[in-house]
Order: C-alpha cells, then sequence, then structure tokens
C-alpha cells in the first residue's frame, strides 16, 4: 500500500518547505515536533523574563530594608514570577516540548491523534501568556496575589487582577486540550505489538500526567472563574463578608494545584527513566515498580491538597488525613529513587552531559523530596509555615526537579531533535555553575526558614543578613551556567558537528529513526515482536 | 524488529469517541467544583438554603427537566436513524432536539427574568438588605451554576448545528458517524449535569 | 484498525428509557414534596443517580461500547466522590 500523502520520506521537519514559507511554516504546522518547538521558544522566552524577575528579588534581598524596590514592587514580582513560572513553564514544561516531540515517535505513530488540536493547544497557551502578560503592562497596577490568588484578598485589591486570573484559566486549557490528545494517542496509536507493558517510561508518565491534567485543571478553572464573578459581580462564593468561606477557596485551589505539582515532576521522573538505563547501557531495574508508582503518584497526589492549608483554620481530622495522605506519597516516589540507582549498580556507565544533569536531579529532588516531609509532618509544618524554609523546599522540587530534568532531557534528545551534536565541554561547564549556583542559591533558604524569616517579604533583620548574601551570590552563578547553557545550545543547533542517528546507543523507538526525524517520523510502521522492548541490552 | 505495512490516514471513530469522553469528564469535574461548593454551603446553611429554594418556580424547573429529558431521547435517536441510513429523519430529529434547546433557554431567560425583577440578582443591594448570607450564597450559586449550564446548552447547540450541517450534506454518514456521536455525547452530558441541578436547587426543600 | 460496526440500538429502546426517566422525575417530584427531613436530600439524590445511570447507559452507549470506556467513567465518579468526602473531613469535624 502507498501512503496518500506526497510528503518524501528523506527530508526532515527542519527543512520541508510545506504550503507555507517562512515563520508561517512553523505557527500553521500541524506536525508535532514543529509544534514541540514552537513551545519550546515561547517557554524559553517567558522562562527569561521569569529568570530576571526572580533575579530582582535576590537582589532586593541581598541587604535589609529596600535596596532595589519596596514592598508593593516587590509583591508584584513574587505574583508574575510565579505565575509565569507555574502556569507557563514548569506545568506544560515537559508535556508540551517533549512529550509532543517524542511520544508519537517512541509509540512509532506518525503524529498525535489530533494534531489540528495540538496546534490549536498552543495557540490556547499564547493567548493565555498574553493576557497574563497584559495585567502587568495595562490596568491600575500589576497584580500582587502571589501566584495563588487567595480569597479574598485576590477580588478585594485594586490592582490588575482579571486578566491574570482569566489568563491562568485559558492556560490551564490548553494544558487539558494536550492532555486529552496525549491519552488519546496512548490509547490508539501504539505500533502494532507495543503492549502497554513494552510502552517506554517517558509515554507512561505522560498518560499519568495527562489524566491528572484532566481531572484536576477543571476544578481550578471553575475556582478561577468564580474568582472573576466575585470581582465583577459579586456573587458571594468566597466572599466571608457575605457569607462565604475563604478557605473553601484554598480547598478548591489545592484540589487542582497540588497534583499539578505531579503534573510537573512526573515526565520529569520519566525522562530521568530515559535516561539512566541509556547511559548506563542496562535494562531499566523494576520497569513494573516504576510504572505502578508513577500511577500510584498520579492516584494519591490528587487526595493530598490539605497539606497546604494546616495552619489555614481547617478541622483537626482534615489535617491529619492529609498529614497521612501525604507521607503516603513518600513511598512512590522513592521506589522510583531506588529504582534509578539501581540501574546504574554495574551498568557500563558513560559520564555524559546528560547524565550528569540525570545525577544531579536525583540528588536536588531528594533534598526536596525529605523537606516535603518536614512539611507534610504536622507539627514542624506549623512552626515553618510561609517561611523561606518552604521557598526552599518547593524549588529544590519544582525548579530543581523540572529544570534538571529538562537539560537533562534537551541535552539528551537535542542530536536526535535538531541533528546536531552539543559542545560536550561547555555542555558540562554550564552544568557544573548551575548545579553549583543553584545548591548556593537555595540551601540558605532552609536555615534561614528555620531561623524564622518568612517568605514574601522584601526586608528582613539583620540577623539574616549573611545567609542572604550567600543566596543571592548562588543566584548569580546559577544564571551564570544557565547562560552558558543556552548559549552553547543554540550555537550547537546551527553549527555543531552532525550527530548520528543513535549517538547514544539508546534502545527505544526515537533512535531507529534519522537525526533530525523526517516528516512523518516513519517510512514504515515499526512492529514490536516478543522479544522487542524498550530497554533490551 | 520487523516493519509493516504503512496504513493510510485513518478516520478513527473510537479515537474521537474516547476524546469526547475525556472531554465530557474535564466538563464534569468543572460542575463538580461547583457541585462541593454547593454541598459545603449547604452543610453550612441548612435553613437558609432550605428558605432559598422556596423561592424558585418548580414547575418550570421540572418543565424543563421534561425538555431536556425528551431532548437527549431525540438525539440519542438520530444515532440510529443515521446508522439505519435514514438521513430525513435523522435530520429531523436533530432540528427537534435543537428547537428543544431553545425552549429550555427561553424558559430559563424568562425564570432568570422573574428573579431579577423581583430584585434577586449578583451583588443586588436589595439581596443584601433583605437575604440572609446563606440565602445570598443560595442565589450566588444558583446563577453560576445555572448560567453555566446555559452556556452549555448553548455550545452543545451549536455542535448539533454543526452536525446537521454534516449529516445534510452528506460528510456524516452511516460509516462516518463520529461527529453526529460526539455531538450527542456531549448534549446527554448537558442533561446529566441538570439531572443534578434540578433536584439540587428546585426539589430540596 | 477497522470500523468495527456500531450496535444499532432500536427507538424502541430509547422511548422505554425515556418513559423510566419521566417517572423518575416525577416520582422524585413527588417524593420531595413529603416532609421527610434529612431523607429528602437523599431521596433526590437516589433519583437522581439512578436517572443518570440510565442515561450513561443507554443514551451514552456505555452498555455497547468497549469496557474500559465504563472503567473509566466509574474511576473519574470515584475520584470525585473522594475528593467531595476528604473534603468533607474538614467541614464535618470542624
Amino acid at each position: 500500500m502507498q501512503a496518500s500523502s506526497q510528503i518524501p520520506h528523506d527530508v526532515n521537519y527542519l527543512d520541508y518547505k510545506g504550503k507555507y514559507k517562512g515563520l508561517l511554516s512553523w505557527i500553521l504546522s500541524t506536525d508535532h515536533k514543529r509544534i514541540a518547538l514552537l513551545y519550546m521558544f515561547s517557554m524559553m522566552t517567558l522562562f527569561m523574563v521569569g529568570v530576571c524577575l526572580g533575579l530582582a528579588m535576590k537582589l532586593e534581598l541581598i541587604a535589609p530594608g529596600k535596596t532595589i524596590m519596596g514592598p508593593q514592587d516587590y509583591n508584584a514580582v513574587f505574583t508574575v514570577h510565579g505565575v509565569i513560572m507555574i502556569f507557563m513553564i514548569v506545568i506544560p514544561g515537559l508535556p508540551a516540548v517533549f512529550g509532543n516531540f517524542l511520544l508519537p515517535i517512541m509509540i512509532g505513530a506518525k503524529d498525535v491523534a489530533f494534531p489540528k488540536l495540538n496546534l490549536f493547544s498552543w495557540y490556547v497557551y499564547i493567548a493565555g501568556a498574553v493576557l497574563v502578560i497584559s495585567s502587568v503592562l495595562f490596568g491600575d497596577g500589576t497584580p500582587d496575589t502571589g501566584w495563588t490568588f487567595y480569597a479574598p484578598y485576590s477580588f478585594k485589591t485594586g490592582t490588575n487582577m482579571l486578566p491574570a486570573i482569566f489568563g491562568a484559566f485559558v492556560l490551564g486549557f490548553s494544558s487539558i486540550l494536550t492532555g486529552l490528545n496525549f491519552i488519546v494517542t496512548i490509547h490508539r496509536l501504539r505500533a502494532p505489538g507495543m503492549t502497554w507493558r513494552k510502552l517506554p517510561l517517558f509515554p507512561w508518565t505522560l498518560y499519568g500526567t495527562a489524566w491528572i491534567q484532566l481531572l484536576a485543571t477543571p476544578v481550578v478553572g471553575i475556582t478561577l472563574l468564580l474568582v472573576s464573578l466575585e470581582r465583577l459581580f459579586g456573587i458571594g462564593v468566597f466572599d466571608p463578608a457575605l457569607g462565604g468561606d475563604p478557605v473553601l477557596y484554598q480547598h478548591l485551589f489545592w484540589i487542582y494545584s497540588h497534583p499539578a505539582v505531579y503534573i510537573m515532576i512526573l515526565p520529569a521522573m520519566g525522562a530521568i527513566s530515559e535516561i539512566i538505563p541509556t547511559f548506563s547501557q542496562k535494562h531499566v531495574f523494576g520497569y513494573n515498580a516504576i510504572v505502578v508508582s508513577t500511577l500510584a503518584i498520579a492516584f494519591v497526589g490528587y487526595f493530598v491538597w490539605g497539606h497546604h492549608m494546616f495552619t489555614a483554620g481547617m478541622s483537626g481530622t482534615a489535617q491529619y488525613t492529609f498529614s497521612i495522605l501525604t507521607f503516603l506519597v513518600a513511598i512512590p516516589s522513592a521506589i522510583k529513587v531506588f529504582n534509578w540507582i539501581s540501574t546504574m549498580y554495574k551498568g557500563s556507565i558513560s559520564l555524559e552531559t546528560p547524565f550528569y544533569w540525570a545525577v544531579s536531579f536525583i540528588f536536588v529532588f531528594m533534598i526536596g523530596g525529605l523537606s516535603g516531609l518536614v512539611l507534610g509532618a504536622l507539627a514542624t509544618d506549623v512552626y515553618v509555615h510561609d517561611t523561606a524554609f518552604v521557598v526552599a523546599h518547593f524549588h529544590f522540587i519544582v525548579f530543581g526537579g523540572v529544570g534538571f530534568s529538562f537539560f537533562a532531557a534537551i541535552h539528551y534528545w537535542f542530536p536526535k531533535m535538531f541533528g546536531r551534536m552539543y559542545d560536550k565541554t561547555w555542555a558540562n561547564v554550564g552544568w557544573i555553575f548551575f548545579f553549583i549556583g543553584f545548591l548556593a542559591l537555595y540551601t540558605p533558604m532552609f536555615y534561614l526558614g528555620l531561623q524564622g524569616m518568612p517568605r514574601r517579604y522584601y526586608d528582613y533583620l539583620e540577623q539574616f543578613h549573611s545567609a542572604n548574601i550567600l543566596s543571592t551570590l548562588g543566584s548569580w552563578v546559577m544564571t551564570f551556567g544557565l547562560v552558558i547553557t543556552v548559549i552553547n545550545l543554540f550555537r550547537s543547533a546551527k553549527i555543531g558537528e552532525i550527530a548520528p542517528a543513535n549517538p547514544w546507543n539508546g534502545k527505544t523507538l526515537e533512535w531507529t529513526v534519522p537525526s533530525p526525524p523526517p516528516v512523518e517520523n516513519f517510512d514504515v510502521i515499526p512492529v514490536y515482536e516478543e522479544q522487542d522492548g524498550p530497554y533490551e541490552y | 524488529m520487523s516493519q509493516a505495512i504503512h496504513h493510510d490516514e485513518h478516520y478513527d471513530a473510537e479515537g474521537s469517541k474516547i476524546g469526547m469522553w475525556l472531554f465530557i469528564f474535564t466538563e464534569l469535574l468543572l460542575f463538580g467544583g461547583l457541585f462541593i461548593i454547593y454541598s459545603v454551603y449547604r452543610y453550612m446553611n441548612p435553613d437558609a438554603f432550605h428558605l432559598a429554594a422556596e423561592e424558585l418556580n418548580r414547575t418550570v424547573g421540572s418543565i424543563n427537566t421534561i425538555i431536556l429529558l425528551i431532548s437527549s431521547m431525540t438525539i440519542a435517536m438520530s444515532t440510529s436513524a443515521l446508522q439505519k441510513g435514514q438521513k430525513g429523519t435523522t435530520i429531523l430529529l436533530l432540528e427537534i432536539t435543537f428547537m428543544l434547546g431553545l425552549i429550555f433557554l427561553v424558559n430559563k431567560y424568562f425564570e432568570w427574568g422573574v428573579k431579577f425583577d423581583h430584585g434577586i440578582f449578583p451583588g443586588s443591594q436589595h439581596m443584601l438588605d433583605t437575604l440572609s448570607q446563606g440565602e445570598i450564597l443560595f442565589f450566588g450559586l444558583y446563577f453560576a451554576m445555572t448560567g453555566l449550564h446555559a452556556i452549555h446548552i448553548i455550545v452543545g447547540m451549536i455542535v448539533i448545528g454543526f452536525a446537521l450541517a454534516g449529516v445534510s450534506k452528506g460528510k456524516v454518514h452511516a460509516d462516518r458517524s463520529a461527529l453526529l456521536e460526539n455531538a450527542g455525547l456531549y448534549w446527554h452530558l448537558v442533561d446529566l449535569i441538570w439531572i443534578f441541578l434540578f433536584p439540587l436547587f428546585y426539589l430540596i426543600h | 484498525m477497522e470500523n468495527e460496526k456500531h450496535h444499532i440500538v432500536p427507538y424502541r429502546t430509547y422511548f422505554y428509557i425515556l418513559a423510566a426517566l419521566l417517572v423518575f422525575t416525577l416520582l422524585s417530584i413527588e417524593v420531595t414534596s413529603i416532609e421527610l427531613g434529612g431523607l429528602t436530600v437523599a431521596a433526590a439524590l437516589l433519583f437522581a443517580s439512578l436517572k443518570s445511570f440510565l442515561v450513561l447507559t443507554y443514551f451514552m452507549h456505555l452498555k455497547f461500547d468497549k469496557p474500559y470506556i465504563r472503567i473509566m467513567v466509574v474511576f473519574v465518579l470515584m475520584i470525585f466522590l473522594a475528593v467531595i468526602i476528604i473534603t468533607f473531613f474538614d467541614y464535618f469535624f470542624r
């Protein structure tokens, strides 16, 4: 049977000239690989904005008192930093970029199930991002509520909240549509013979993630919609003056936003589960355990939201229920760490840049996870709640987890995506600066938090000064490493040496197609036989 | 690893059906959030909710329930008609469904209108002066939930419009019925939500 | 993947289901107009659940589809129920 399409199979997706030229050939393309790069470049741009805001906060905190901005500006900066980083970078980050690029190739499909919907999701994403940014540029002041939009302040404050809230709602839609697309893709488009038990681990984590996206995002959607209605019409749902309960807002908000943490971290774990076996040249240890723990994290993660609210005035019963459930999530997370370490054991390890990033991911993820237990325990949480300790914890998990995994993934799949190798020396230099800077930036915050320094304050007591200086210096070192890494990648995408189809001797399907992949990925759809599997070394 | 023969770009009815179901799940959870809010506030203000529910017109609510149930049947029948190859019947049944949706909206419009005339609408001074906090919450939720439901009716009618156009142009037929079936699924979802909204607002006195 | 032949549901079935739905509606209106205290809520929700079961099974074709869609629906409803219950751990014991 001949393919009906007239697309030649030897043209790769980067060079392919379709109906449109130039920029249009990207923003009107339904090719999942091009959409992945669209997401990547839009996220890179937004990430730079977020990083600059983060640097500004750290600069403010280099000394007590007003350094470069006052309290209101500081509130606005941490709000916009949070909204950009959470809703636009870490939640869609790995699924939208690497999920889009790799999911169809890894399961042996030509594209996702609904390519047009996929492109539409990107437009929705951009629309949401533009809305949020517009709240900064126009109106009566930048939002100052923090990324959580807690009621009742979010509808009492005079700042320009509506576009920010509505933007977050729209971004949620993009996330839902991507999740929907991935679930259908995994259900319907796996290559013949690729049973669920032969599905590579990265698609597995995307599957778990997609379910959370589908089932959790609408809850925050309706909550944000109600806050907007509250602002516009005063329907009273969260307004204590009209009988509403602001704690209920927190419940609904975290019913989404806690699972959102797993939307971020699951695909990150999936990428690491691909990288470790490849650079150990060994079958992944405990495939079934990793799959089960992925689904367990996705499932249990849905019922732990209350640990963000231990000091909000919940009932005691709710507090210890949530505390116990929170401790349950630690079990599957730990299982994964054991699996990664055991995969390396007696493997023939090759020390490449993605492996460095992956190993440092495990390190920071463990610190972040264990400090999470400190916060999940009722007694200690009451003590460190809303201190710098919390900031350190979630930056270790969210930024450490997703950031390190993202850079591990980009170095791992870079040859596949662009058909060129990056400069290995500069990549390693970038990594070491980033890693050291990261630790210097966030580790002091654990100490500061335990000493009692509150989060979200532009000012602090003199006794916190020295640790804050270290933290600010760390932010500069980390940014230096980040800049080296990004410049190296950009340069290498243009002038790097040509990469072979399978530079790392990986065994998953994406390494069987040329680099960069042809427009429709496969000339012929591969078939998995009885003995084939994703990690058969 | 052996190689299989390449498939053409194919029409995957089951894929789009799963897609629709997944979308329905998100819609259920969207309303689910509202149901959580409703149940919490009802638990906190049982008497006020009781009192406020008396204000709603049971008859209009019941009529609208019956209208939606009938429309659900007609659109379900239209799928059967399409599969039997009865194009005319399919179109007729879809038109009936569309009209029933419209009648539902008209009823809703008058129902809301009466409330507005009595000074009951979000943010009204009359409500602040005369009603208790629980009653204000009840009406806030009433407008939010039935309003959102009405938006879904409108969206459902638009989808039915597309299905109708597809059937009459012959693009949607017995072997390619996914669009009609998905329109049906969506319409049933709208019905499903109303099945719960109706007792929660009109019946529980 | 071949397109499986659809199960064509006869009009009659749909008509019976509608009749059942209307009966349940009338019953729930009748039951809730009697003063039953806390049971009113339970009765109304019971009838609503019965009705939604019929809509899901017959109108939405779950009975005729492959079982995994049914599993997904049940799974989603269970998650939603669990979320409500856990939320009430707070409000019920406050």
